[in-house]
């Protein structure tokens, strides 16, 4: 919402610095976006006259102005704009002059040729948003004179604020004017409009029903007869541009005027156009159509709000925007004035599903004043009479359901409690009367601890209940006059242990060399496929663009991807990890929510299963999981003879380990071998941890044992080694596969698993008798269990 | 080698005693000679056994000092004594200045020109928004606060509905909502802000609580420099019996100094949230005097607490919330947000 500092004076004595008045502004809550000091800066502009215009000879985009600046002389001037024509008045900036925006004028040449100046556009000047073209002046002005003498510029301030939707009273200038008003302490009145009734003629005709009291509660209508349509007067013209409106026709001008001054849409019909002179407010049939003003065909359900004529003809859509058959034109003469209050949800409705806004659905849906239709009535009248039109007395006045505006009871202490204040009833109501909330002060006004009966005035729709009250008691007060105070610390504040270990996988993954990523959870159709996994991701409704419209069920596509990418830029080898969630289809099909779950997924550019393997041990090793076995065995995504399912007791699926399948790294544009690790951090949060408890530290010397087996391939070799750990028993300190070998010596389907096994114990040097003992029982143990046999 | 070893006439010298003594200098004499003729330890080691050791000449001689007399035997003993003693100094000597030269030598083979390593593996980095929000979480775990989390895809419910905002609400206008195809329409969507964790928190347990909750948050945006569908924000929520306006602004400002730097102040402006009110905007100050806005915050809705089974009017407090990358990548020079979610290396390893 902009507002002219010029227009909030028209109601109240508002005085003092543009930025300080700003600054009261944003602190009452309507944050000052922008403020632009019209009029100003604009010293060193003078009125010049167009000579002649000429093509400059090097360049096609500028053209060379011959101006006079009073002086006789001719000026060359180089511009970019092509509007003005030999004879035109033209602002122009002299030699020296320090544009509004900071520019300095300076003489300058441009492709070869002098500039002495610059020749203005009204953006430039601060005059309106147009950068069209250069601003031509009226004719008649003195040619060198000062511009803003010539042309009586007005200094103003034009700011721009931004409106929260809880301020349907701030969608309006005089709005804004009441709360700053209050704020600064000066006197606030809407002044009555100086316009004379005339007697009924046509009104009598005018007939209203509405059919959807619920919706729409108050519906009015008012009659001018003798309207000329024209153009606007230049003084409504120009605030209506700078408040950012497009200047139409004095009708429709006005009536956007009137809804920027006092926050009330209306809308005029040619009274001609109107079959029957009646109108009708009634919800429409599904599938009932009208062309809207912008020409597009709308059609609606029973739940919007239509204006029809007496024929029941829908010649308009309530609150948001009329049809087309029944606008002004130059011949309208009759004009039937419509304002109404239209219940904010249903206007939202309707504006949300028809993808449809305008500046009346914008305070419709926010809640207008139902009350001060009568007066904008007037007002518009007033500002209509100067064309010679009149108002006729009497109005067509409908009401339905309004909102209620029982009085809320404010308890003082209760806000004295929510706000830290030490408040009193008086002090209360002193900052809502000025504002429109009639309060009394039950009891004592000087007690801080009473009861304030509060009325909400009918411009504050948003605000219902104690607690409103409460905000806007706080808004005037003062943010910033509430002062500061720290919450009571007797509270322990700490991470969980689902915390602490998730930062302790991150530290473990750095200090192994491998950086965090953070692909989007998105996914294009067909990623899944090309990642070799099931195509079963949920799918996001209304995605902006179908490379993101489906959740990712792997972070395997998206790290995967991030290696393409970086192998891509000529960075092969690279490392990452990445700790996220995935959305799975739920097993249980009732579940209120997708299957979500954390999980961490390492990619190794350029390295194998093997290494993968490694990245997943120094996990286990930090996450303190036991039992989690790595199964062999294809996993979709994963190389199929180099996969590995974690598994954990009782079957739980702690993840998987190994390389990415060739095919996916070739749908990806990858050359290189991708180690991948994915861990599901909420199935290893279920999982039994390590309590590490203290394995005292042998101080006796310790003995090795080299066992190596001839073992037949079916057998993993995590299985041999399970089987060893076992025999050992609590003889064993450290146990290492150290040399895997295929060929000559070894049969053929067979390998040798060579281990090294270190024993030792707490209170004693082991004997021969009892390291060999170990020895027989880790034999016996891998002959007999598998298809295995010590080599020599 | 000084004149003490010089060996002496004896005096009063028996028969042949002069003829040991004359041996004895001369034994002396090559042993010096070889001994400084040692170019290794080994060498050094050879010589020392030749010359001091059971088959050397001193040895031959001592078992002759039997054949003097007791007088000749004391001098010429004292003679030999003082021979081997300088022999054997001059061996350790030697020693010393042979493993000298070994160390140098050695030291010299081993030099390394350790500005020619080849590179090993280097550090990995954590990703620059998890490291901020690593050091908001500390900042507020310092301040008393646990961290609680939730889903990323949430109800219609959880998101709006507890939060105050009705179907239709104006308000769900400032959010660009992404819903997920998932139960019923309109009922499941990626949470468009942190906030759906306080209603889990609020409906999960009583009051009291002090939480902040960090996490992943997305919006209906197309991705461009300033703005992405997928970004990152921390709230906070404070429930208890007395929590009042005024302890948030204390707690904002108490979050700024410690985040930011205690030359740093903090003001709140009034603003709009369904979900509280009184709602506040709050802003920062730079130490340089100009204002960056960070979020928005207020009192917690008594429609809220209602919505969570808590008594309004026995339990209050207040809610704030704010954006992290954009914070984040301010802080290190980062002027597009897309660059966080590409994952290139040598972004990655800035930071």
């Amino acid at each position: 919402m902009k507002v002219l500092l010029s227009w909030l004076r028209d109601f109240a004595p508002i005085e003092g610095d543009p930025v300080a008045l700003g600054e009261a502004l944003s602190d009452l809550g309507m944050a000052v976006e922008q403020m632009d000091l019209l009029g100003a800066g604009l010293d060193g502009i003078v009125v010049a006259r167009v000579l002649a215009t000429r093509p400059h000879p090097d360049a096609d985009k500028v053209q060379l102005v011959d101006v006079d600046t009073g002086d006789g002389q001719t000026t060359q001037i180089v511009c970019g704009a092509f509007n003005m024509a030999a004879g035109d008045l033209v602002p122009l900036a002299t030699v020296g002059t320090v544009m509004p925006g900071g520019l300095e004028i300076g003489r300058r040449k441009v492709r070869g040729e002098w500039s002495n100046g610059m020749l203005c556009s009204p953006r430039e000047l601060g005059l309106g948003d147009d950068h069209g073209g250069i601003q031509i002046l009226p004719a008649g002005l003195a040619v060198g004179a000062d511009l803003v003498e010539a042309m009586g510029i007005q200094a103003d301030v034009l700011y721009d604020l931004e409106i929260n939707p809880n301020r349907p009273d701030a969608m309006s200038v005089a709005g804004v004017a009441r709360d700053l008003a209050a704020r600064l302490g000066v006197p606030f009145t809407l002044p009555e409009p100086a316009i004379e009734e005339v007697a009924a003629s046509r009104l009598g005709s005018v007939s209203v029903e509405v059919e959807a009291p619920d919706l729409c509660g108050r519906f009015t209508a008012r009659v001018l007869t003798g309207v000329t349509v024209g153009e606007s007067d230049p003084a409504i013209a120009r605030r209506l541009t700078l408040l950012g409106m497009r200047p139409i026709n004095s009708l429709v001008d006005v009536s956007n005027y009137v809804m920027l001054e006092l926050g009330q849409p209306s809308h005029p019909y040619d009274l001609a156009k109107v079959p029957g002179g009646g109108l009708r407010v009634r919800r429409a049939r599904p599938g009932e159509t009208l062309v809207t003003l912008d020409e597009v065909e709308r059609r609606f359900t029973a739940d919007d709000l239509l204006i029809c004529d007496a024929h029941d003809r829908a010649i308009g859509i309530a609150g948001i925007m009329g049809g087309a058959d029944t606008e002004i034109d130059a011949g309208t003469s009759d004009v039937l004035l419509e304002m109404a209050w239209f219940l904010p949800i249903a206007i939202a409705k309707t504006s949300r599903r028809l993808r449809l806004r305008s500046e009346a659905s914008a305070r419709f849906e926010k809640g207008t004043d139902p009350e001060v239709i009568d007066l904008a009535h007037r007002r518009f009248a007033e500002l209509v009479a100067g064309s010679g039109s009149r108002l006729e007395a009497g109005t067509v006045d409908v009401r339905g359901d309004l909102p209620d505006r029982r009085p809320v009871t404010v308890r003082t202490g209760r806000l004295n409690r929510l706000l830290g204040t030490d408040l009193t009833g008086g002090e209360v109501a002193a900052l809502l009367e000025p504002i429109g909330f009639a309060s009394t002060v039950e009891g004592d006004p000087a007690a801080t601890d009473g009861r304030v009966a509060v009325t909400v005035p009918p411009w504050r729709y948003d605000s219902a209940t104690e607690i409103d009250v409460v905000e806007e008691v706080a808004r005037h007060h003062g943010y910033t006059k509430i002062g500061t105070h720290l919450p009571p610390a007797a509270h322990a504040g700490r991470l969980s242990e689902r915390q602490l270990e998730r930062r302790r996988l991150r530290s473990l993954l750095v200090g192994r060399g491998l950086s965090e990523a953070l692909p989007l959870p998105f996914l294009a159709p067909g990623d899944l496929a090309r990642s070799g996994l099931p195509d079963d991701g949920i799918a996001i409704a209304n995605p902006l663009v179908a490379e993101e419209s489906i959740l990712r069920t792997s972070l395997l596509p998206g790290l995967v991807r991030a290696l393409a990418t970086n192998a891509a830029r000529r960075n092969t080898g690279v490392g990452l990890w990445e700790i996220g969630h995935v959305f799975r289809r739920p097993a249980d099909e009732a579940a209120e929510l997708p299957d979500e779950r954390e999980m961490l997924g390492v990619a190794l550019g350029g390295r194998d299963a093997a290494a993968a393997v490694h990245e997943w041990r120094a996990v286990a090793e930090v996450l303190a999981v036991t039992g989690v076995d790595v199964r062999n065995e294809p996993v979709p995504g994963l190389h199929p003879t180099r996969s590995a399912r974690l598994v954990g007791p009782d079957g739980a699926p702690a993840g998987a380990v190994g390389e990415v399948d060739p095919a996916v790294l070739d749908a990806h544009g990858l050359g290189e071998r991708v180690g991948w690790l994915e861990v599901d951090l909420d199935t290893v949060a279920g999982l039994a941890r390590d309590p590490h408890t203290y394995r005292e530290v042998s101080v006796y010397p310790s003995s090795d044992i080299d066992l190596a087996f001839e073992v037949d391939e079916s057998v993993p070799a995590g299985d041999v080694e399970a089987a060893l750990r076992g025999a050992a028993g609590d003889r064993l300190a450290a146990l290492a596969l150290f040399d895997v070998y295929r060929g000559p010596g070894i049969a053929e389907g067979r390998r040798s698993l060579a281990y090294t096994l270190r024993l030792d114990a707490p209170d004693h040097t082991l004997t021969d008798d009892e390291v060999a003992a170990v020895r027989r029982t880790c034999i016996a143990a891998v002959e007999e269990r598998f298809p295995a046999t010590l080599r020599g | 080698m000084t004149d003490d070893h010089t060996p002496a006439a004896p005096e009063g010298g028996g028969p042949g005693a002069d003829d040991l003594v004359a041996a004895i200098g001369r034994l002396e004499d090559d042993a010096r000679v070889r001994v400084a003729a040692a170019g290794s330890a080994d060498e050094l080691r050879a010589v020392e056994s030749d010359v001091l050791g059971k088959r050397s000449g001193f040895n031959g001689l001592r078992k002759r000092l039997g054949g003097l007399d007791a007088e000749s035997r004391r001098t010429v003993g004292k003679v030999l004594h003082a021979a081997t003693e300088a022999v054997g100094a001059a061996v350790i000597e030697r020693r010393a200045v042979l493993e000298a030269a070994q160390r140098t030598e050695q030291l010299l083979d081993e030099r390394l020109d350790l500005t020619e390593v080849l590179p090993g593996r280097p550090a990995g980095h954590l990703h620059l928004v998890t490291q901020a929000i690593q050091e908001l979480e500390d900042v507020f775990v310092g301040m008393g606060f646990t961290v609680a989390e939730g889903p990323e895809v949430e109800t219609d419910w959880n998101n709006f509905g507890a939060l105050n905002f009705p179907p239709w609400h104006p308000a769900r206008d400032m959010y660009d909502t992404l819903y997920v195809d998932f139960g019923g329409p309109g009922s499941t969507v990626l949470r468009t802000h942190t906030s759906p964790v306080q209603v889990r928190v609020m409906s999960g347990g009583p009051p009291p609580y002090y939480s902040v909750m960090p996490g992943r948050v997305f919006r209906s945006d197309t991705a461009d420099a300033t703005h992405m569908p997928v970004f990152h924000q921390i709230e906070g929520l404070v429930v208890d019996r007395d929590i009042t306006f005024a302890d948030l602004a204390g707690t904002i400002d108490a979050f700024t100094k410690a985040y930011f730097g205690g030359d740093f102040t903090s003001r709140l402006r009034p603003s709009y949230f369904p979900f509280t009110e009184p709602s506040a905007e709050f802003d920062i100050q730079r130490p340089d005097g100009t204002w960056l806005e960070l979020g928005g915050c207020g009192m917690v809705h008594p429609d809220v607490l209602r919505n969570c089974g808590i008594d309004p009017d026995e339990w209050q407090g207040f809610a704030f919330g704010f954006g992290i990358d954009r914070l984040a990548a301010a802080r290190h020079g980062v002027d597009d947000l897309r660059d966080l979610f590409t994952n290139d290396i040598r972004f990655l390893t800035q930071f």
